[in-house]
């Protein structure tokens, strides 16, 4: 690297192919070595050290003591790479480990996160990036406190940023724990620190340019562990190399398997496991069509407003760079979600369909109970089969998984080298941790940024700054680390809370400050207090067992909280004085890509 | 130039954006809110083997979405340069 000094951003297309050759070398090197007999243990703890091995290298390698740097890459990343890192950062835990298991169990309702997290995007791309991008702000609370001025503003929004973040950072962390669990063979409260420890050596020394880095590192680990299995299962199937446009029959035949081994509940439910009760295609029962559209759009409107997504955009050169990162950005995002629903099928084929060797239900429950991946999973507690109808055989309803372990179990259930499945746990790694990376430092940006240095000690020298910044990063980290290792909520639930703080109290103050001119202080103070209030109110009503109103559940408390923040937000701004020439003409100037930015470098 | 052309420049530089925003925000919501709503009856047709809804929801609107941004910086890109804003 050292032969490369500061020359980096020139180099960076050979940097990634010759890192991209090596990685796809090691995975060789890893197959050579399971032929030659080597332990399936061994091989799963080499995958998950090497890459965080190398993560950790890239992170050492980028550390800074310049705010620029530190804060926004010095806002020189290119947009195709931002497009990369910005799908690492996104694509979490959740999306790697657990969308899939949540189509295979959850069937019509769950893809309601596919269509949000990819159609965020066209509201990240028309109505805040390259806006925000303009700007020149280091983080999301800037913007508010800029546009709207004032400290009290800014404070809202970094409440609900902190609120929002951290719940997303803790179901990352709890990922990585799961992950380092399973492939290092360690109780799961010491793979909660582990993960920890592998997120902050990416992000403590080189804050932003660091963790830009390791993102698209960990983005090129994550889509080649996500695609070479299904691509494999797919071939071996007889779908063919790309299974996305084939397996069209393997969804139809769903119905039919539906029918064959019908979809009942347990006779006596295993807690914390799950059976198929969801017909695969389409939707069903009451409200099936609005629960869809209601998650949908919490997902997509916390896309928009997620600041550790927002202030990628800021690391770009330009706006017209700004927009076409958000392109790519969603061009690679896509590329794993239009994967997740063929995996979901094609596994759930795996095991249905009696003419597949892999098939089990419908066989003998002693000879299921025999296979290797059967007692592997259930030996951690992820999965049973219980022949509760005591007929010898073993039915849909007798065979309980976590929803979470159907990506990393894959490998083993269609009957894949060991070498694949220690690519999928680096996969798994490398999303929980670089999303967890991004989230963390949002969080301790906003509170270093505009909590310390802009509001509290306005003053405070460099140095100072990036101290603070690193101490929030350590600190938030471990209590991060505590709440993940209580194992409060599944992985998909906090990830969905995480959006509907955010689309709750950010959304409307974000995407009318550049829309609506006529937007003041008040307003959006109201907009974000009644948000962000009545969302939290509705999630604590039914969370505690209040009735949904029009099934409106506590993955979707977002829709409370947005209709109370835009209706407060616009009466409170019309019953107040417009803003000022100033605030106007700086909304006039965000509007216009060209020119400098409104916040000067270094502020 | 005067001061008067330039804003009323950036008046219609605006409009057109916002134009170009408006019809990316329609197409947005019917293929993010529209088709899932319809998934049901959908599924009635089949499309390369795929029930079409289901198709649609796992595949079709996401890559409807994929164009839709493509587009829309192609277009917008087409108007900053009509404005002369496109200068890097």
């Amino acid at each position: 690297m050292a032969l490369m000094q500061g020359r980096f951003i020139d180099n960076i297309g050979r940097v990634y192919t010759i890192y991209t050759g090596g990685f796809l070398a090691f995975i060789i090197l890893m197959a050579i070595l399971e032929q030659l007999g080597v332990g399936a243990d061994t091989i799963g703890i080499l995958f998950v050290a090497f890459t965080i091995a190398i993560y950790a290298i890239i992170g050492w390698l980028s550390r800074t003591m310049e705010v620029d740097a530190y804060y926004v890459a010095g806002r020189q990343v290119p947009a195709v790479y931002n497009g990369m890192a910005t799908a690492a950062d996104w694509m979490s835990g959740a999306s790697f480990v657990a969308l899939a298991g949540g189509v295979y169990f959850g069937g019509y309702g769950y893809m309601a996160f596919i269509v949000g997290w990819t159609g965020g995007y066209v509201l990240v791309n028309s109505l805040m990036a390259p806006y925000l991008r303009k700007f020149g702000c280091y983080t999301v609370p800037d913007f508010i406190g800029t546009r709207y001025g004032g400290n009290l503003a800014r404070l809202c929004a970094v409440i609900v940023l902190v609120v929002a973040s951290f719940t997303y950072v803790t179901a990352q962390i709890d990922a990585t724990g799961t992950i380092a669990a399973r492939a290092l063979h360690i109780p799961y409260h010491y793979g909660v620190w582990f993960g920890l420890l592998g997120i902050l050596l990416c992000s403590m020394l080189g804050g932003m340019r660091a963790v830009t880095w390791t993102q698209v590192a960990q983005y090129i680990v994550l889509i080649v562990a996500y695609l070479v299995p299904v691509i494999w299962m797919s071939n071996a199937q007889g779908f063919g190399v790309i299974p996305h446009f084939t397996y069209g029959e393997a969804a139809s035949s769903m119905t039919k398997f539906e029918a064959m081994y019908g979809l009942n509940p347990p006779l006596e439910a295993i807690k914390g496991l799950s059976v198929l009760t969801t017909p695969h295609t389409g939707p069903v029962g009451d409200y099936a069509e609005w629960k869809f559209v209601t998650l949908a759009l919490c997902m997509m409107a916390g896309t928009a407003s997620l600041p550790h997504i927002l202030m990628r955009y800021f690391t770009t050169p330009s706006v017209r760079s700004a927009r076409k990162s958000v392109a790519w950005s969603l061009l690679f995002i896509f590329m794993l979600y239009f994967t997740a629903p063929a995996l979901a099928t094609l596994t759930k084929l795996q095991l249905l369909d009696p003419s597949l060797p892999t098939a089990i239900i419908g066989k003998p429950f002693a000879e299921v109970a025999s296979l290797d991946w059967i007692r592997n999973w259930s030996d951690v507690g992820f999965l049973a089969i219980a022949d509760q109808n005591g007929d010898g055989i073993l039915q849909l309803n007798e065979f309980f998984m976590r929803p979470d372990i159907v990506v990393l179990a894959t490998p083993e259930i269609a009957g894949l080298p060991y070498v694949i499945s220690g690519l999928v746990a680096a996969g798994g790694m490398a999303a929980a941790m670089s999303t967890a990376d991004g989230l963390l430092l949002a969080i301790a940006n906003a509170l270093s940024h505009d909590l310390y240095y802009k509001m509290i000690d306005p003053k405070a020298d460099t140095a100072i700054r990036l101290v603070v910044a690193r101490v929030l990063l350590l600190g938030i980290g471990a209590l991060g680390a505590l709440i993940a290792s209580l194992q409060l909520t599944g992985i998909l639930g906090a990830v969905a809370w995480a959006f509907c703080f955010a689309c709750s109290g950010l959304f409307f103050p974000l995407a009318l400050g550049v829309w609506w001119k006529r937007a003041n202080r008040e307003g959006a103070v109201a907009g974000m207090v009644a948000g962000f209030g009545a969302g939290c109110l509705y999630l604590y009503y039914v969370y505690t067992g209040g009735t949904p109103w029009f099934g409106i559940d506590h993955l979707r408390f977002g829709i409370v909280g947005m209709a109370a923040s835009l209706i407060a937000m616009v009466v409170v701004t019309l019953m107040t004085p417009a803003p000022d020439e100033e605030i106007q003409r700086m909304v006039d100037e965000t509007r216009v890509p060209a020119g400098p930015p409104i916040l000067s470098a270094k502020h | 130039m005067s001061a008067n052309d330039a804003e009323s420049a950036k008046d219609r530089y605006w409009a057109k954006t916002r134009n170009l925003t408006i019809v990316v925000l329609v197409l947005w919501a019917f293929f993010s809110l529209v088709i899932p709503w319809l998934v049901g009856p959908l599924n009635k047709f089949t499309f390369i083997g795929f029930p079409l809804g289901y198709y649609m929801i796992a595949q079709g609107s996401l890559i409807a979405f994929v164009v839709m941004i493509w587009v829309q910086n192609w277009r917008q890109d087409a108007i900053d340069d009509e404005f002369g804003y496109g200068e890097e």
